[in-house]
Protein backbone atom coordinates (compact mmCIF):
# COMPACT_ATOMS: atom_id res chain seq x y z
CA UNK A 1 0.00 0.00 0.00
CA UNK A 2 0.88 3.74 -0.12
CA UNK A 3 2.91 4.76 3.30
CA UNK A 4 2.88 8.49 3.58
CA UNK A 5 3.35 10.72 6.65
CA UNK A 6 2.19 14.13 7.61
CA UNK A 7 4.44 17.55 7.13
CA UNK A 8 5.09 18.89 10.07
CA UNK A 9 3.34 21.08 12.14
CA UNK A 10 4.79 24.47 11.26
CA UNK A 11 5.01 23.71 7.25
CA UNK A 12 0.91 22.79 7.20
CA UNK A 13 1.08 26.16 9.12
CA UNK A 14 2.89 28.17 6.29
CA UNK A 15 1.07 26.67 3.73
CA UNK A 16 -2.45 27.62 5.26
CA UNK A 17 -1.54 31.18 6.33
CA UNK A 18 -3.54 33.12 4.19
CA UNK A 19 -6.60 31.09 4.30
CA UNK A 20 -9.46 31.48 6.95
CA UNK A 21 -11.81 28.59 6.72
CA UNK A 22 -9.83 25.42 6.01
CA UNK A 23 -11.13 21.82 4.84
CA UNK A 24 -9.30 19.25 6.34
CA UNK A 25 -9.60 16.28 4.36
CA UNK A 26 -8.95 12.97 5.25
CA UNK A 27 -8.99 9.48 3.39
CA UNK A 28 -10.07 6.31 4.21
CA UNK A 29 -7.95 3.88 2.36
CA UNK A 30 -3.84 3.68 2.41
CA UNK A 31 -3.02 6.16 4.38
CA UNK A 32 -5.92 5.07 7.17
CA UNK A 33 -4.13 1.67 7.81
CA UNK A 34 -0.84 3.77 7.96
CA UNK A 35 -1.72 6.37 10.44
CA UNK A 36 -1.51 9.17 8.90
CA UNK A 37 -4.48 10.77 6.89
CA UNK A 38 -7.44 9.04 8.23
CA UNK A 39 -10.57 10.41 10.12
CA UNK A 40 -8.58 10.09 13.64
CA UNK A 41 -5.32 11.66 12.25
CA UNK A 42 -8.05 14.48 10.63
CA UNK A 43 -9.47 15.06 13.86
CA UNK A 44 -5.97 15.25 15.80
CA UNK A 45 -4.34 17.82 13.32
CA UNK A 46 -7.51 19.86 13.26
CA UNK A 47 -7.37 20.30 16.97
CA UNK A 48 -3.76 21.06 16.68
CA UNK A 49 -4.07 23.87 14.45
CA UNK A 50 -7.50 25.11 16.37
CA UNK A 51 -4.84 25.76 19.30
CA UNK A 52 -1.53 26.82 17.51
CA UNK A 53 -3.66 29.41 15.33
CA UNK A 54 -5.74 30.93 18.61
CA UNK A 55 -2.35 30.81 20.66
CA UNK A 56 -1.05 33.18 17.59
CA UNK A 57 -4.26 35.14 17.64
CA UNK A 58 -5.65 34.20 14.15
CA UNK A 59 -8.68 33.58 13.91
CA UNK A 60 -9.14 30.28 11.56
CA UNK A 61 -11.95 27.74 10.96
CA UNK A 62 -11.47 23.94 10.85
CA UNK A 63 -13.65 21.69 9.14
CA UNK A 64 -13.15 17.96 9.53
CA UNK A 65 -14.02 15.49 6.67
CA UNK A 66 -12.83 12.28 5.40
CA UNK A 67 -14.05 10.39 2.19
CA UNK A 68 -13.10 6.49 1.32
CA UNK A 69 -10.87 6.87 -1.20
CA UNK A 70 -9.76 10.27 -2.39
CA UNK A 71 -8.15 9.16 -5.72
CA UNK A 72 -11.58 8.66 -6.78
CA UNK A 73 -13.78 11.35 -8.33
CA UNK A 74 -17.35 9.48 -6.87
CA UNK A 75 -16.39 9.40 -3.46
CA UNK A 76 -15.21 13.06 -3.43
CA UNK A 77 -18.37 13.67 -4.45
CA UNK A 78 -19.84 13.26 -1.01
CA UNK A 79 -17.85 16.62 0.13
CA UNK A 80 -18.61 18.70 -2.31
CA UNK A 81 -20.76 21.35 -0.48
CA UNK A 82 -18.14 21.35 1.79
CA UNK A 83 -15.26 22.20 -0.52
CA UNK A 84 -17.54 24.83 -2.04
CA UNK A 85 -17.78 26.61 1.82
CA UNK A 86 -13.97 26.28 2.17
CA UNK A 87 -11.14 28.68 1.38
CA UNK A 88 -9.14 25.87 0.84
CA UNK A 89 -8.63 21.86 1.22
CA UNK A 90 -5.95 20.62 3.37
CA UNK A 91 -5.51 17.07 1.75
CA UNK A 92 -4.80 14.03 4.94
CA UNK A 93 -4.67 11.89 1.38
CA UNK A 94 -1.67 10.56 -0.86
CA UNK A 95 -0.01 12.48 -3.86
CA UNK A 96 -2.51 10.90 -5.97
CA UNK A 97 -5.43 12.34 -3.57
CA UNK A 98 -4.25 15.16 -3.76
CA UNK A 99 -4.15 15.60 -7.30
CA UNK A 100 -7.78 14.16 -7.93
CA UNK A 101 -9.19 16.88 -5.77
CA UNK A 102 -7.51 19.75 -7.75
CA UNK A 103 -8.44 18.47 -11.20
CA UNK A 104 -11.77 17.67 -9.48
CA UNK A 105 -12.30 21.37 -7.91
CA UNK A 106 -10.10 23.71 -10.45
CA UNK A 107 -11.87 26.58 -8.36
CA UNK A 108 -10.25 25.30 -5.07
CA UNK A 109 -6.60 24.70 -4.00
CA UNK A 110 -5.96 21.39 -2.67
CA UNK A 111 -2.58 21.39 -0.29
CA UNK A 112 -0.80 18.18 0.53
CA UNK A 113 -0.83 18.05 4.36
CA UNK A 114 1.14 14.60 4.00
CA UNK A 115 4.51 13.42 2.26
CA UNK A 116 4.23 10.55 0.30
CA UNK A 117 7.05 8.73 1.12
CA UNK A 118 6.73 4.50 -0.51
CA UNK A 119 5.18 1.68 -1.40
CA UNK A 120 5.73 -0.58 1.71
CA UNK A 121 4.27 -2.68 3.85
CA UNK A 122 3.65 -2.60 7.94
CA UNK A 123 6.46 -4.85 9.19
CA UNK A 124 5.55 -4.47 12.51
CA UNK A 125 3.32 -2.01 14.78
CA UNK A 126 4.34 1.30 14.08
CA UNK A 127 7.17 0.16 11.33
CA UNK A 128 6.75 0.49 7.71
CA UNK A 129 9.34 -0.70 5.35
CA UNK A 130 9.54 0.23 1.45
CA UNK A 131 8.99 -3.12 -1.07
CA UNK A 132 8.51 -1.87 -4.62
CA UNK A 133 9.33 1.27 -6.81
CA UNK A 134 6.72 -0.03 -9.55
CA UNK A 135 9.50 -0.25 -11.88
CA UNK A 136 7.09 -1.66 -14.49
CA UNK A 137 9.00 -4.87 -15.11
CA UNK A 138 8.79 -6.88 -12.35
CA UNK A 139 12.15 -9.17 -11.29
CA UNK A 140 10.72 -10.66 -8.51
CA UNK A 141 10.49 -14.45 -9.59
CA UNK A 142 14.66 -13.75 -10.03
CA UNK A 143 15.20 -13.05 -6.96
CA UNK A 144 13.70 -15.19 -4.63
CA UNK A 145 10.61 -12.89 -4.09
CA UNK A 146 12.82 -9.07 -2.63
CA UNK A 147 12.97 -6.66 -4.56
CA UNK A 148 16.55 -5.54 -5.12
CA UNK A 149 15.15 -2.09 -7.23
CA UNK A 150 13.65 -1.24 -3.91
CA UNK A 151 15.74 -2.67 -1.47
CA UNK A 152 19.42 -2.01 -2.50
CA UNK A 153 20.39 1.36 -1.90
CA UNK A 154 21.75 1.15 -5.35
CA UNK A 155 18.89 -1.06 -6.91
CA UNK A 156 21.60 -3.60 -8.07
CA UNK A 157 20.60 -6.27 -10.67
CA UNK A 158 23.90 -8.09 -10.08
CA UNK A 159 24.47 -7.56 -6.28
CA UNK A 160 25.95 -7.98 -3.24
CA UNK A 161 28.13 -4.97 -4.51
CA UNK A 162 31.52 -4.82 -1.55
CA UNK A 163 29.38 -2.74 1.43
CA UNK A 164 27.75 -5.49 2.30
CA UNK A 165 29.05 -6.24 5.32
CA UNK A 166 27.41 -9.02 8.73
CA UNK A 167 23.83 -8.58 6.19
CA UNK A 168 23.69 -5.34 6.58
CA UNK A 169 24.11 -2.87 3.44
CA UNK A 170 26.61 0.26 3.84
CA UNK A 171 24.72 2.69 3.80
CA UNK A 172 23.29 2.50 7.12
CA UNK A 173 23.79 -0.76 9.73
CA UNK A 174 19.77 -0.01 10.35
CA UNK A 175 19.14 -0.90 6.46
CA UNK A 176 19.31 -4.69 5.40
CA UNK A 177 21.66 -6.13 2.38
CA UNK A 178 18.50 -6.69 -0.06
CA UNK A 179 21.28 -9.01 -1.53
CA UNK A 180 21.97 -10.67 1.15
CA UNK A 181 18.44 -11.52 1.40
CA UNK A 182 18.17 -12.77 -1.84
CA UNK A 183 21.57 -14.99 -1.44
CA UNK A 184 19.78 -16.43 1.80
CA UNK A 185 16.14 -16.56 -0.39
CA UNK A 186 17.57 -18.20 -3.26
CA UNK A 187 19.95 -20.64 -1.21
CA UNK A 188 17.06 -22.07 1.03
CA UNK A 189 15.14 -23.11 -1.99
CA UNK A 190 18.23 -24.68 -4.02
CA UNK A 191 18.18 -21.86 -6.66
CA UNK A 192 21.18 -20.03 -6.53
CA UNK A 193 21.69 -20.67 -10.17
CA UNK A 194 19.71 -17.87 -10.84
CA UNK A 195 22.76 -15.70 -9.05
CA UNK A 196 25.16 -17.02 -11.49
CA UNK A 197 24.08 -15.37 -14.28
CA UNK A 198 24.95 -12.08 -15.16
CA UNK A 199 21.59 -9.50 -15.63
CA UNK A 200 21.51 -7.74 -18.44
CA UNK A 201 21.05 -3.64 -18.32
CA UNK A 202 17.73 -3.17 -16.98
CA UNK A 203 15.12 -1.42 -19.40
CA UNK A 204 14.10 1.69 -17.56
CA UNK A 205 11.85 2.93 -19.51
CA UNK A 206 8.85 1.42 -18.26
CA UNK A 207 10.06 3.28 -14.76
CA UNK A 208 9.14 6.69 -14.48
CA UNK A 209 12.48 7.02 -16.67
CA UNK A 210 10.01 6.56 -19.61
CA UNK A 211 7.89 9.61 -18.93
CA UNK A 212 4.64 9.58 -16.78
CA UNK A 213 2.75 6.36 -17.21
CA UNK A 214 -0.37 5.41 -18.55
CA UNK A 215 -2.59 2.08 -18.87
CA UNK A 216 -5.13 2.03 -21.16
CA UNK A 217 -7.27 -0.83 -21.10
CA UNK A 218 -9.66 -0.90 -24.39
CA UNK A 219 -11.43 -4.02 -23.14
CA UNK A 220 -12.97 -1.97 -19.83
CA UNK A 221 -13.53 1.45 -21.70
CA UNK A 222 -17.04 2.16 -21.81
CA UNK A 223 -17.95 3.47 -25.51
CA UNK A 224 -19.83 6.50 -26.31
CA UNK A 225 -23.00 5.06 -25.79
CA UNK A 226 -22.48 3.16 -23.02
CA UNK A 227 -20.95 6.90 -21.13
CA UNK A 228 -24.22 8.78 -22.03
CA UNK A 229 -26.16 6.46 -20.60
CA UNK A 230 -23.77 6.07 -17.09
CA UNK B 1 46.62 -7.60 -26.76
CA UNK B 2 43.37 -5.90 -26.32
CA UNK B 3 43.83 -2.46 -25.71
CA UNK B 4 48.36 -2.73 -25.79
CA UNK B 5 48.52 -0.63 -22.38
CA UNK B 6 51.59 -0.74 -20.56
CA UNK B 7 49.81 -2.88 -17.80
CA UNK B 8 48.44 -5.60 -20.00
CA UNK B 9 51.77 -5.92 -21.54
CA UNK B 10 53.26 -6.15 -18.32
CA UNK B 11 50.92 -9.07 -17.67
CA UNK B 12 51.17 -10.70 -20.65
CA UNK B 13 54.64 -11.07 -20.64
CA UNK B 14 54.32 -12.89 -17.36
CA UNK B 15 55.71 -9.91 -14.90
CA UNK B 16 54.24 -9.23 -11.44
CA UNK B 17 52.72 -6.22 -11.85
CA UNK B 18 52.38 -3.21 -9.35
CA UNK B 19 49.87 -0.43 -9.83
CA UNK B 20 49.22 2.51 -7.71
CA UNK B 21 46.33 5.06 -7.31
CA UNK B 22 46.05 9.10 -7.13
CA UNK B 23 43.28 10.64 -5.53
CA UNK B 24 42.31 13.62 -7.70
CA UNK B 25 42.23 17.04 -5.67
CA UNK B 26 39.30 18.81 -4.92
CA UNK B 27 39.91 21.63 -6.97
CA UNK B 28 41.21 23.01 -10.31
CA UNK B 29 44.79 22.80 -9.00
CA UNK B 30 47.22 21.27 -11.16
CA UNK B 31 50.64 21.34 -9.08
CA UNK B 32 49.30 18.60 -6.22
CA UNK B 33 48.49 16.26 -9.41
CA UNK B 34 52.25 16.79 -10.54
CA UNK B 35 53.89 16.22 -6.90
CA UNK B 36 51.82 12.85 -6.92
CA UNK B 37 52.53 11.58 -10.21
CA UNK B 38 56.36 12.49 -9.43
CA UNK B 39 55.99 10.02 -6.14
CA UNK B 40 54.73 7.29 -8.58
CA UNK B 41 56.33 7.57 -11.50
CA UNK B 42 59.04 4.50 -12.50
CA UNK B 43 57.72 2.59 -9.59
CA UNK B 44 54.03 1.28 -10.62
CA UNK B 45 52.83 0.20 -14.20
CA UNK B 46 49.90 2.12 -14.47
CA UNK B 47 48.17 4.30 -11.94
CA UNK B 48 44.36 4.06 -11.20
CA UNK B 49 42.52 7.60 -11.04
CA UNK B 50 39.68 7.52 -8.82
CA UNK B 51 36.20 8.95 -9.99
CA UNK B 52 35.12 11.21 -7.21
CA UNK B 53 35.85 8.36 -4.64
CA UNK B 54 33.32 8.48 -1.29
CA UNK B 55 31.23 10.80 -3.74
CA UNK B 56 33.21 13.52 -2.97
CA UNK B 57 33.26 15.97 -6.00
CA UNK B 58 36.76 15.51 -7.23
CA UNK B 59 38.50 16.61 -10.72
CA UNK B 60 37.28 14.22 -13.10
CA UNK B 61 39.35 11.20 -13.50
CA UNK B 62 39.21 11.31 -17.07
CA UNK B 63 40.94 15.00 -16.87
CA UNK B 64 43.63 13.58 -14.50
CA UNK B 65 44.04 10.78 -16.62
CA UNK B 66 44.91 12.89 -19.94
CA UNK B 67 47.53 14.76 -17.52
CA UNK B 68 49.26 11.78 -16.18
CA UNK B 69 49.56 10.69 -19.76
CA UNK B 70 51.29 14.14 -20.40
CA UNK B 71 53.90 13.80 -17.36
CA UNK B 72 54.47 9.86 -19.14
CA UNK B 73 52.53 7.79 -16.72
CA UNK B 74 50.14 5.45 -17.27
CA UNK B 75 46.25 5.98 -16.09
CA UNK B 76 43.38 3.17 -15.22
CA UNK B 77 40.82 5.73 -15.81
CA UNK B 78 38.30 4.45 -13.24
CA UNK B 79 34.47 4.77 -13.48
CA UNK B 80 31.52 4.07 -11.59
CA UNK B 81 27.99 3.73 -12.09
CA UNK B 82 27.15 6.10 -8.95
CA UNK B 83 27.09 9.68 -11.42
CA UNK B 84 26.40 8.93 -15.20
CA UNK B 85 23.89 6.73 -17.08
CA UNK B 86 24.57 4.64 -19.65
CA UNK B 87 24.48 7.61 -22.76
CA UNK B 88 27.27 9.68 -20.06
CA UNK B 89 29.25 6.85 -19.65
CA UNK B 90 29.80 5.79 -23.09
CA UNK B 91 30.18 9.61 -24.43
CA UNK B 92 32.95 9.64 -21.76
CA UNK B 93 34.60 6.15 -23.01
CA UNK B 94 34.63 7.23 -26.54
CA UNK B 95 36.64 10.42 -25.24
CA UNK B 96 39.17 8.64 -23.33
CA UNK B 97 40.20 5.94 -25.95
CA UNK B 98 40.74 9.40 -28.43
CA UNK B 99 42.67 11.15 -25.96
CA UNK B 100 44.92 7.77 -25.03
CA UNK B 101 43.55 6.12 -21.76
CA UNK B 102 43.67 2.71 -22.78
CA UNK B 103 43.27 1.03 -18.65
CA UNK B 104 39.40 1.14 -17.64
CA UNK B 105 38.29 0.24 -14.16
CA UNK B 106 35.02 -0.15 -14.14
CA UNK B 107 33.04 0.13 -10.41
CA UNK B 108 29.49 0.29 -9.18
CA UNK B 109 30.58 3.34 -7.05
CA UNK B 110 30.09 4.29 -3.38
CA UNK B 111 26.34 5.34 -2.05
CA UNK B 112 26.10 9.42 -2.18
CA UNK B 113 25.41 9.51 1.52
CA UNK B 114 28.79 9.00 2.26
CA UNK B 115 30.48 12.29 0.78
CA UNK B 116 29.71 15.72 0.46
CA UNK B 117 26.47 16.08 -1.60
CA UNK B 118 24.11 13.33 0.28
CA UNK B 119 21.09 15.08 -1.41
CA UNK B 120 22.35 14.28 -4.40
CA UNK B 121 20.04 11.95 -7.24
CA UNK B 122 21.84 8.98 -7.55
CA UNK B 123 22.13 7.22 -10.87
CA UNK B 124 22.91 3.38 -10.91
CA UNK B 125 21.01 3.54 -14.69
CA UNK B 126 23.87 0.50 -14.57
CA UNK B 127 25.71 -1.94 -11.99
CA UNK B 128 29.21 -2.56 -12.46
CA UNK B 129 28.41 -6.07 -14.13
CA UNK B 130 26.36 -4.14 -16.49
CA UNK B 131 29.31 -1.52 -16.88
CA UNK B 132 31.63 -4.45 -17.54
CA UNK B 133 29.73 -6.34 -20.24
CA UNK B 134 29.07 -2.62 -22.15
CA UNK B 135 32.55 -1.76 -22.22
CA UNK B 136 33.63 -5.29 -23.61
CA UNK B 137 30.61 -4.89 -26.50
CA UNK B 138 31.99 -1.58 -27.36
CA UNK B 139 35.44 -3.21 -27.77
CA UNK B 140 35.02 -6.56 -29.07
CA UNK B 141 32.07 -6.58 -30.91
CA UNK B 142 32.06 -2.80 -31.92
CA UNK B 143 28.14 -2.37 -30.37
CA UNK B 144 27.11 0.32 -28.10
CA UNK B 145 24.98 -0.74 -25.38
CA UNK B 146 21.49 -0.52 -27.57
CA UNK B 147 23.56 -2.70 -30.32
CA UNK B 148 23.45 0.05 -32.61
CA UNK B 149 27.25 -0.17 -34.82
CA UNK B 150 30.44 1.80 -33.26
CA UNK B 151 30.86 3.39 -37.43
CA UNK B 152 34.46 4.27 -37.23
CA UNK B 153 37.34 3.71 -34.33
CA UNK B 154 35.64 1.54 -31.49
CA UNK B 155 37.03 2.33 -28.16
CA UNK B 156 39.76 -0.24 -26.75
CA UNK B 157 39.94 -0.48 -23.34
CA UNK B 158 41.80 -3.10 -20.76
CA UNK B 159 39.36 -3.62 -18.80
CA UNK B 160 39.25 -4.05 -15.02
CA UNK B 161 36.83 -4.47 -12.24
CA UNK B 162 37.08 -4.71 -8.46
CA UNK B 163 36.53 -7.39 -6.08
CA UNK B 164 36.01 -7.20 -2.05
CA UNK B 165 36.86 -11.12 -0.67
CA UNK B 166 36.25 -9.69 2.89
CA UNK B 167 32.38 -8.19 2.28
CA UNK B 168 29.39 -10.74 2.57
CA UNK B 169 28.34 -13.48 1.61
CA UNK B 170 31.83 -14.82 1.21
CA UNK B 171 30.69 -17.96 0.03
CA UNK B 172 29.35 -15.97 -2.85
CA UNK B 173 32.58 -13.60 -3.38
CA UNK B 174 34.52 -16.13 -5.40
CA UNK B 175 31.58 -16.43 -7.78
CA UNK B 176 31.04 -13.10 -8.22
CA UNK B 177 34.59 -12.17 -9.06
CA UNK B 178 34.19 -14.99 -12.00
CA UNK B 179 30.76 -13.08 -12.67
CA UNK B 180 32.70 -10.19 -13.04
CA UNK B 181 34.92 -12.18 -15.62
CA UNK B 182 32.29 -13.58 -17.57
CA UNK B 183 30.75 -10.52 -18.03
CA UNK B 184 34.20 -8.84 -19.54
CA UNK B 185 36.91 -8.16 -16.72
CA UNK B 186 40.10 -8.26 -17.47
CA UNK B 187 42.15 -7.56 -14.81
CA UNK B 188 40.74 -7.36 -11.07
CA UNK B 189 41.90 -5.38 -8.29
CA UNK B 190 40.67 -6.30 -4.77
CA UNK B 191 40.09 -4.51 -1.90
CA UNK B 192 42.98 -3.89 0.72
CA UNK B 193 44.36 -7.29 1.62
CA UNK B 194 45.52 -7.08 5.79
CA UNK B 195 44.12 -10.71 6.35
CA UNK B 196 46.24 -12.84 4.17
CA UNK B 197 45.04 -16.31 5.56
CA UNK B 198 41.33 -15.25 4.61
CA UNK B 199 42.39 -13.71 1.00
CA UNK B 200 44.72 -17.37 0.55
CA UNK B 201 40.74 -19.16 1.36
CA UNK B 202 39.29 -16.65 -1.08
CA UNK B 203 41.90 -17.01 -4.05
CA UNK B 204 41.59 -20.89 -2.90
CA UNK B 205 38.13 -21.24 -3.93
CA UNK B 206 38.79 -18.54 -7.38
CA UNK B 207 41.69 -20.59 -8.63
CA UNK B 208 39.31 -23.82 -7.78
CA UNK B 209 36.91 -22.01 -10.13
CA UNK B 210 39.56 -21.51 -12.71
CA UNK B 211 38.72 -17.76 -12.61
CA UNK B 212 42.75 -17.18 -12.61
CA UNK B 213 43.15 -18.19 -15.77
CA UNK B 214 40.60 -16.01 -17.65
CA UNK B 215 42.16 -12.83 -15.61
CA UNK B 216 44.43 -11.27 -13.69
CA UNK B 217 43.86 -10.59 -10.37
CA UNK B 218 45.92 -8.19 -8.42
CA UNK B 219 45.76 -8.34 -4.49
CA UNK B 220 45.27 -4.26 -3.40
CA UNK B 221 47.60 -3.47 -0.66
CA UNK B 222 47.80 -0.03 1.44
CA UNK B 223 50.33 1.37 4.34
CA UNK B 224 48.97 2.26 6.94
CA UNK B 225 50.17 5.41 8.60
CA UNK B 226 49.52 5.21 12.30
CA UNK B 227 47.83 3.02 15.55
CA UNK B 228 44.63 5.96 15.13
CA UNK B 229 44.47 4.75 11.13
CA UNK B 230 44.85 1.02 12.11
CA UNK B 231 41.80 1.12 14.77
CA UNK B 232 39.36 3.24 12.08
CA UNK B 233 40.49 0.84 9.70
CA UNK B 234 39.49 -2.02 11.61
CA UNK B 235 36.30 -0.79 13.39
CA UNK B 236 34.81 2.57 10.85
CA UNK B 237 35.17 1.16 7.14
CA UNK B 238 32.07 -0.97 6.29
CA UNK B 239 33.96 -4.29 3.69
CA UNK B 240 37.84 -3.54 5.38
CA UNK B 241 39.34 -6.45 7.45
CA UNK B 242 41.93 -5.14 9.54
CA UNK B 243 43.10 -8.10 12.20
CA UNK B 244 43.73 -7.73 15.65
CA UNK B 245 47.47 -8.60 14.98
CA UNK B 246 48.24 -5.68 13.14
CA UNK B 247 46.41 -2.80 15.02
CA UNK B 248 48.35 -4.69 17.49
CA UNK B 249 51.72 -3.95 16.20
CA UNK B 250 50.62 -0.77 14.95
CA UNK B 251 50.19 0.47 18.96
CA UNK B 252 53.22 -1.72 20.40
CA UNK B 253 55.38 0.50 18.15
CA UNK B 254 56.24 4.29 19.35
CA UNK B 255 54.63 6.95 17.64
CA UNK B 256 57.11 8.33 15.52
CA UNK B 257 58.11 5.20 14.25
CA UNK B 258 54.29 4.14 13.54
CA UNK B 259 54.29 5.45 9.47
CA UNK B 260 57.71 3.25 8.82
CA UNK B 261 56.01 0.22 10.79
CA UNK B 262 52.97 0.55 8.04
CA UNK B 263 55.32 0.93 5.24
CA UNK B 264 57.03 -2.25 6.63
CA UNK B 265 53.74 -4.19 7.17
CA UNK B 266 52.66 -3.07 3.36
CA UNK B 267 55.65 -4.93 2.32
CA UNK B 268 55.87 -7.88 3.88
CA UNK B 269 52.22 -8.32 3.25
CA UNK B 270 52.64 -7.94 -0.45
CA UNK B 271 55.43 -10.99 -0.34
CA UNK B 272 52.61 -13.25 1.16
CA UNK B 273 50.19 -12.64 -1.53
CA UNK B 274 52.82 -13.14 -3.98
CA UNK B 275 53.36 -16.51 -3.35
CA UNK B 276 49.08 -17.15 -3.27
CA UNK B 277 48.63 -19.15 -6.31
CA UNK B 278 46.31 -16.82 -8.95
CA UNK B 279 47.41 -13.75 -7.67
CA UNK B 280 49.06 -11.60 -11.12
CA UNK B 281 50.40 -8.23 -8.93
CA UNK B 282 49.29 -6.01 -6.45
CA UNK B 283 47.45 -2.50 -6.58
CA UNK B 284 48.84 -0.41 -3.69
CA UNK B 285 46.35 2.33 -2.95
CA UNK B 286 48.28 4.66 -0.60
CA UNK B 287 45.74 7.61 -1.26
CA UNK B 288 47.06 10.62 0.49
CA UNK B 289 50.58 9.31 1.28
CA UNK B 290 51.67 8.69 -2.65
CA UNK B 291 55.25 9.49 -1.44
CA UNK B 292 55.76 6.25 0.39
CA UNK B 293 55.13 4.01 -2.77
CA UNK B 294 58.68 4.49 -3.77
CA UNK B 295 59.82 3.04 -0.27
CA UNK B 296 57.00 0.18 -0.40
CA UNK B 297 57.69 -1.19 -4.05
CA UNK B 298 61.72 -1.26 -3.17
CA UNK B 299 61.19 -2.75 0.19
CA UNK B 300 59.00 -5.63 -1.14
CA UNK B 301 61.37 -6.02 -4.44
CA UNK B 302 59.39 -5.06 -6.63
CA UNK B 303 61.63 -2.81 -8.30
CA UNK B 304 62.65 -1.61 -10.80
CA UNK B 305 59.45 -2.36 -12.70
CA UNK B 306 60.10 -3.77 -16.08
CA UNK B 307 59.83 -2.43 -19.67
CA UNK B 308 57.54 -4.12 -22.39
Amino acid sequence: MIIAEQKPLDEIKSMIADYQKVLILGCGTCVTISFAGGEKEVGTLASALRMSTRLAGQNKEFIEATVQRQCEYEFNEEVADLVKEADVVLSLACGIGVQTMNEQFPEKLTLPGLNTTFLGQPVEQGVWAERCQACGDCVLYTTGGICPIARCSKSLLNGPCGGSQGGKCEINPEVECAWQLIYDRLQALGRLDLMMEVIPAKDWSTSRDGGPRKIVREDLRLTIAEEKQS
Amino acid sequence: MKAGSNLEKVLTAGYFAATGELGPPQSADTAVIEKKAGYLKGNVDAVNITDNQTAVVRMSSMCVAVMLLRLGLEPTMQMTCRDRNRLAIQSDLLGAAALGIKNLLCLTGDHQVFGNHPTAKNVFDLDSMQLLSMVKGLRDDKRFQCGDEVKGTEPRFFIGAAANPFADPFDFRPYRLAKKVKAGADFIQTQIVFNVPKFREFMKRVVDLGAHEQCYILAGVAPIKSFGAARYMATKVPGMDVPDEIVQRMKATPKEKQAAEGIEVCAEVIQQVREIPGVAGVHIMAIEWEESVAEITSKAGLLPRPVV
